[in-house]
C-alpha cells in the first residue's frame, strides 16, 4: 500500500498537544492538571493519557472545587476519574465556604475570587506544583487570542500581559525560579469545534449536561439558571420552570446559563454551533461582570 | 448527504497556518475580519443545505465593520493591552487556518518573527496607492528569514485605484525585482478591496482582467504538505517512558523524516545502533511515522538513551558539532551588551552557549549589513528587534541541520539564566567557514590526521616518487576545466605519477547521489569531495578536481580541510559567453527554457576568485601548454 504523509488537522492537532504535555512532564519538577470536569478538560485527560501510553499519567489531576458545582459534574467526575485509574486532588477554599459564602449571597465577584480563583491559589501552594495545565483555549475570547502556551507567573500566580516570553516554533522556555511557575494551555490551538469534532471522533465521554433535555430552569436577568439543588433562594426556585436546554459551558451552577436548544447528540451540537454566531463564553455570567472582566481575572491568578 | 457524513469528511482537512503582515492602514483587519466572517456563512450554508427547506438566503452585506470583529490595533494601543501576537482560528469545508496576526511597524519585527516561525504561508498586504515600500521589504525579508516558502501579496484597496490593472502589474513587477535577493520560492499577487469584498471570497467583477482565483479559494488549495522535510529522519527524545521493567520506549514528535518499523537507526550521541521495533502510540503501533506525530519508539537492544538524545538513520545523520553560526533575533528589551553566556533550547536539548562574535547585522530596511560611525561593520551589542549573523559554542554537542533545509532541528531559543527569559532566537546557517572564525576555536577544533599507519608521510613521498596535492580547478559550467584536468591526468600518468581526477559527475554518481544543487547541498557536497582529496593526499596520491565551486567561502573551505599547503586553485577564466558555445550538455539552454535553475554565473552567483595560485583563460591557448603552467606552480 502506498504511504500517505499527510495528516488530518484533529490529528495534528493531538499530535502538538501531547508533545506540549509530553514537554512539561520532562522539564518540571511538580507538574499537575487542572481538571474542570468540562469538555476541554475531558480532552486534555484523553490527551495525557494518550501521551504516555502505554504507562500512566505520571502527574496528579486537581479539581477546585467551589462547592457550587452542578450535582452531575460531581458524580461524574468521580466516576470517570476512577475508571481511568486517575489520581485526583479535590481543593476547596473551606475557610469561605465555612463563613457560607455563595453566588446567591454574596453575587458572582465575591463568590468567583474566593471560592475559584483564591482556592486554585491555595491548590497550588499547597502542593507546590511548579506547572499547572489548564483547557482553556485561544478562541474563546479576544484577550485569549494572545495568551501563550507556556503562560509564565509570579511568585504572586500574577499573569503579566506586557511581559511575556517570545514563544517560537514548538521549543518552550521551561525556566523558573522557586515559587515562580508556568501555566501551560495544550489545547490554546484548538476551536470549540475541534473539541466537539474530537469527542465525537473519540468517543470521549461527557457530563450529560452539555446534551438538551428537560431542566428546570430559572430565568435571572437573561440568564437561564438551573434549579440544581435547594440551596436556590426559594422566591426563585419558585419560579422555575420545565425548559428544554442545554449547558454550553460547566461551572458554578448558578453563574452558568442554559441555552435553549434540542440538541441532544455531539452531531447536533456541532450543527448548531456552526450555525449560531453566539460565542461560547457569553453563557458564561462572570464575564460580564465589568468591563474587561477576563482579563482583569486572569491578571489575578483565575485561568 | 447527512451530518455525520459530513462530519467525517470534516475531520480530514488538513491545517493551514499563516502570517498576516502589513499594517492597520493596509486593510488588514478588514481582510481578516472578512476572512473570519465570510468563512463562518459559507460554512452555515454547507450545513444549511443539508436541509432542503433552510436554505440560506441572500449574500454579505459590504456594510459591515469587518475590522470590529477583531480588537484592533487600535483599540489596544487605547486601552494599553500589549501590541502581540494574536492567533484567530477559521475553517472552510477544505481546510482549518490558523491565523498569526502581527504588527506591522518596525518596532513589531519580534512579534513578527514569532508569528511566522510557525507559518507555512504570509499575506504580505500592499496598499495599492503606495504601492511596494519599505514595511514590505522588511516583511518579506522576515518572511524569507523565517523559511516561508509560499507569499500571497495582496494588493488591497484596488477600488481606490479604479480597478486599474497597470498599478497591479507595476506593484508586481516592483515586488518581483526586490525579492530576487531572498529565498522565497513560491509568490502569488491577488488584487482585492477587502473592504468591498473582490477577490477576498468571491471573483472581483470590478477586474474582469485577473484571471487568478480569489484570496480564500488560494488558501484553500495552495499545497503545503511537502514543504515539511520528510528526507532526513531526526527523532529528538523527549522523554524515556518505563511503566514497568517490559517496556522501554521513547517518546518524542518526529521532528523530519520517516521512521518505519524495522528500520536501522542510530542513537545520536552514543552512535549505537539498533532496528525499530515498533512505533507505539495509544490507538496501535504504526508501521511509519511522520512529522508531526508524536509517537513511543521501542527498540531490538537495550541502549542507553535519555532526552536530548536523536534517533537518525545511520546513512542520514545531522551535523553534530559545538560551533556554529546562526542569524539571531534579539527579542529583549535588554541588550545584549557585554554579555557572553546564555542558556540554549533547541530540540529537548537545554545546554549552556556562549556568543563568540557578532560577524555582522542587518538593516531590515535596506538588507545591507549595518555601519558603524565610521563606516566599519556594526559588530556590538544587540538591541530589541536587530537581526545579525553569530558564532555560537555550545557546552555540549548539538544534532541539528541548516534552518533552510530543517526548521525543526535549525531553530533554537536563546534564554538568560539570570531572568529565565527568553532573549533571542536564532536560524542555523548552512555551515560555518572554519577560515573566519575566532582563533580560539579553531585551535578547539579537532584538526590534523588521525591515522595508525605505520608508513610515514616521508616514506610515501620515497617510495612513489611524488609529493601529494591538489590541483583545483573552478570555474564556470562548460570553461574547459574538466578537459584541462584529464589533459593534466594523462600528463602525470605518462610521468609516472600516481593520480586521481574527481569531478562533479563522477562524485554526484555515487557519494553525493542524494545531494541537489540548492546552496547548502553544493556545500555538502564539496565538502565530501574535500575530505577525499585529503584521505587520498594522505596516501600520497596527487588530487586533480574539477568543481565549478562557485563561492570564495565555499573554496576557502576546501582550502581549509585540505591544507594549505597542498591546494592550489586554478580559476578556468572563460568568458560565459564561450562557456554557453561550448557547453555540450544544453545545461544553459534549459536554464533558458525555465527548465533548469540555480546555473553559476546565470541565475546563481559566482564569486570570481581573488587570488588563485593560477588564473588561465583557454582562449587560443594549446592544451598542453596550460598544463605545463599549471605544474609549473
Amino acid at each position: 500500500m502506498r504511504e500517505s504523509y499527510i495528516i488530518s488537522n484533529l490529528r495534528e492537532l493531538e499530535a502538538e498537544s501531547i508533545h506540549i504535555i509530553r514537554e512539561v512532564a520532562a522539564e518540571f519538577e511538580n507538574p499537575v492538571m487542572l481538571y474542570s470536569i468540562g469538555k476541554d478538560s475531558s480532552v486534555m485527560v484523553r490527551l495525557a493519557q494518550k501521551a504516555f501510553f502505554p504507562g500512566k499519567v505520571p502527574f496528579p489531576l486537581m479539581h477546585i472545587d467551589s462547592k457550587w458545582k452542578f450535582k452531575e459534574m460531581i458524580t461524574f467526575r468521580d466516576r470517570f476519574c476512577q475508571e481511568n485509574n486517575l489520581n485526583l486532588y479535590v481543593h476547596s477554599n473551606l475557610e469561605a465556604y465555612e463563613q457560607g459564602i455563595g453566588p446567591f449571597t454574596h453575587g458572582s465577584k465575591v463568590h468567583t475570587d474566593l471560592m475559584k480563583t483564591q482556592a486554585l491559589l491555595q491548590g497550588l501552594e499547597k502542593y507546590q506544583f511548579d506547572a499547572a495545565f489548564g483547557g482553556a483555549r485561544r478562541d474563546e475570547e479576544k484577550s485569549r487570542a494572545k495568551e501563550r502556551i507556556y503562560s509564565f507567573r509570579d511568585k504572586f500566580h500574577q499573569w503579566d500581559p506586557k511581559n511575556q516570553r517570545p514563544e517560537l516554533w514548538n521549543i518552550f522556555n521551561a525556566r523558573v525560579n522557586k515559587g515562580e511557575s508556568i501555566r501551560v494551555f495544550p489545547l490554546s490551538n484548538w476551536t470549540e469545534l475541534d473539541v466537539w469534532q474530537y469527542i465525537r471522533l473519540e468517543k470521549i465521554p461527557i457530563v450529560p449536561l452539555y446534551f438538551a433535555k428537560a431542566r428546570p430552569v430559572v430565568n435571572l436577568g437573561g440568564n437561564l439558571i438551573m434549579a440544581d439543588d435547594e440551596r436556590m433562594p426559594k422566591e426563585l426556585a419558585d419560579q422555575a420552570e420545565m425548559r428544554v436546554v442545554r449547558f454550553r459551558t460547566l461551572g458554578c451552577y448558578p453563574l452558568t446559563g442554559a441555552v435553549e436548544s434540542t440538541a441532544a447528540t455531539i452531531e447536533e451540537i456541532v450543527e448548531e454551533m456552526m450555525t449560531t454566531t453566539q460565542s461560547e463564553r457569553t453563557t458564561r455570567v462572570i464575564d460580564f461582570d465589568q468591563e474587561g472582566s477576563m482579563e482583569q481575572k486572569k491578571r489575578e491568578g483565575y485561568f | 448527504m447527512d451530518i455525520q457524513t459530513f462530519l467525517n469528511q470534516d475531520e480530514q482537512k488538513d491545517i493551514l497556518r499563516f502570517l498576516t503582515a502589513g499594517s492597520v492602514d493596509d486593510g488588514k483587519s478588514t481582510l481578516i475580519g472578512r476572512l473570519l466572517y465570510d468563512s463562518k456563512l459559507l460554512y452555515e450554508d454547507q450545513l444549511s443545505s443539508l436541509h432542503t427547506d433552510s436554505k440560506r438566503k441572500g449574500s454579505v452585506s459590504g456594510e459591515i465593520d469587518y475590522a470590529l470583529l477583531l480588537d484592533g490595533l487600535k483599540a489596544e494601543r487605547e486601552q494599553g493591552i500589549t501590541i502581540d501576537v494574536a492567533y484567530r482560528y477559521f475553517s472552510t469545508s477544505n481546510r482549518k487556518f490558523i491565523i498569526a496576526d502581527t504588527p506591522g511597524h518596525e518596532q513589531y519585527t519580534r512579534n513578527m518573527v514569532t508569528g511566522a516561525s510557525t507559518a507555512s504561508l504570509a499575506i504580505i498586504l500592499i496598499d495599492a496607492r503606495t504601492g511596494v515600500i519599505t514595511q514590505t521589504k522588511r516583511h518579506s525579508f522576515i518572511v524569507s528569514l523565517l523559511g516561508i516558502r509560499h507569499v500571497i501579496v495582496a494588493v488591497n484597496k484596488m477600488d481606490l485605484v479604479e480597478w486599474d490593472e497597470t498599478v497591479f502589474n507595476d506593484i508586481i513587477r516592483d515586488y518581483k525585482d526586490f525579492i530576487t535577493r531572498l529565498d522565497i520560492p513560491d509568490v502569488q499577487f491577488i488584487p482585492l478591496s477587502a473592504l468591498k469584498g473582490d477577490n477576498v471570497v468571491d471573483k472581483s467583477t470590478h477586474m474582469p482582467w485577473y484571471s487568478g482565483r480569489p484570496i480564500l479559494e488560494t488558501l484553500e488549495t495552495i499545497h503545503i504538505t511537502s514543504d515539511r522535510n520528510f528526507i532526513d529522519l531526526r527523532f529528538p527524545v523527549q522523554i524515556v517512558n518505563r511503566p514497568h521493567l517490559d517496556f522501554r520506549g521513547f517518546s518524542g514528535q518526529v521532528a523530519s523524516g520517516i521512521i518505519r518499523t524495522g528500520d536501522e537507526v542510530m542513537v545520536l550521541p552514543s552512535r549505537k545502533h539498533s532496528k525499530v521495533k515498533e512505533l507505539v502510540t495509544a490507538d496501535g503501533n504504526l508501521e511509519y511515522a511522520f512529522p508531526p506525530q508524536s509517537v513511543t519508539v521501542t527498540l531490538e537492544d537495550e541502549i542507553d538513551i535519555s532526552r536530548g538524545d536523536m534517533l537518525v538513520h545511520p546513512h542520514n545523520i545531522p551535523r553534530v558539532e559545538r560551533q556554529f553560526e546562526a542569524m539571531l533575533v534579539w527579542m529583549s528589551e535588554e541588550p545584549l551588551g557585554s554579555r557572553t553566556n546564555f542558556l540554549i533550547k533547541q530540540t529537548s536539548q537545554l545546554t549552556r552557549v556562549r556568543i563568540d562574535e557578532i560577524r555582522y547585522k542587518m538593516d531590515v530596511n535596506t538588507l545591507h549589513k549595518m555601519r558603524d560611525a565610521d563606516g566599519s561593520i556594526s559588530q556590538a551589542s544587540f538591541n530589541l528587534n536587530e537581526i545579525g549573523r553569530v558564532v555560537l559554542t555550545a557546552k555540549r554537542p548539538l544534532y541539528f541541520d541548516p534552518y533552510s533545509k530543517n526548521r525543526s532541528t535549525g531553530s533554537f531559543i536563546i534564554i538568560d539564566p539570570m531572568s529565565n527569559n527568553t532573549v533571542a532566537v536564532g536560524m542555523i546557517i548552512d555551515r560555518l567557514n572554519q577560515e573566519d572564525l575566532p582563533s580560539r576555536l579553531i585551535a578547539n577544533a579537532q584538526s590534523g590526521t588521525i591515522t595508525r599507519s605505520l608508513i610515514t608521510p616521508e616514506e610515501r613521498v620515497i617510495t612513489l616518487g611524488q609529493k601529494a596535492m591538489t590541483y583545483w580547478f573552478t570555474g564556470l559550467h562548460g570553461s574547459g576545466k574538466q578537459e584541462l584536468a584529464y589533459a593534466l591526468e594523462r600528463r602525470l600518468f605518462d610521468d609516472g605519477k600516481i593520480c586521481v581526477v574527481l569531478d562533479g559527475t563522477k562524485v554526484r554518481a555515487g557519494l553525493s547521489r542524494e545531494l541537489d544543487y540548492s546552496k547548502a547541498d553544493r556545500a555538502e557536497h564539496l565538502r565530501r569531495v574535500a575530505e577525499m582529496a585529503k584521505l587520498l593526499n594522505e596516501h600520497g596520491i596527487i588530487v586533480i578536481a574539477s568543481f565549478i565551486s562557485p563561492s570564495n567561502d565555499l573554496r576557502e573551505q576546501m582550502k581549509q580541510i585540505i591544507g594549505a599547503e597542498k591546494f592550489r586553485l586554478i580559476h578556468v577564466d572563460t568568458p560565459l559567453e564561450t562557456c554557453i558555445k561550448q557547453d555540450r550538455t544544453g545545461l544553459y539552454q534549459k536554464n533558458a527554457d525555465g527548465l533548469a535553475h540555480n546555473i553559476p554565473g546565470v541565475d546563481f552567483n559566482y564569486d570570481i576568485p581573488e587570488n588563485p595560485d593560477l588564473r588561465l583563460n583557454p582562449n587560443g591557448r594549446k592544451i598542453s601548454e596550460m598544463v605545463d603552467l599549471v605544474l609549473a606552480i
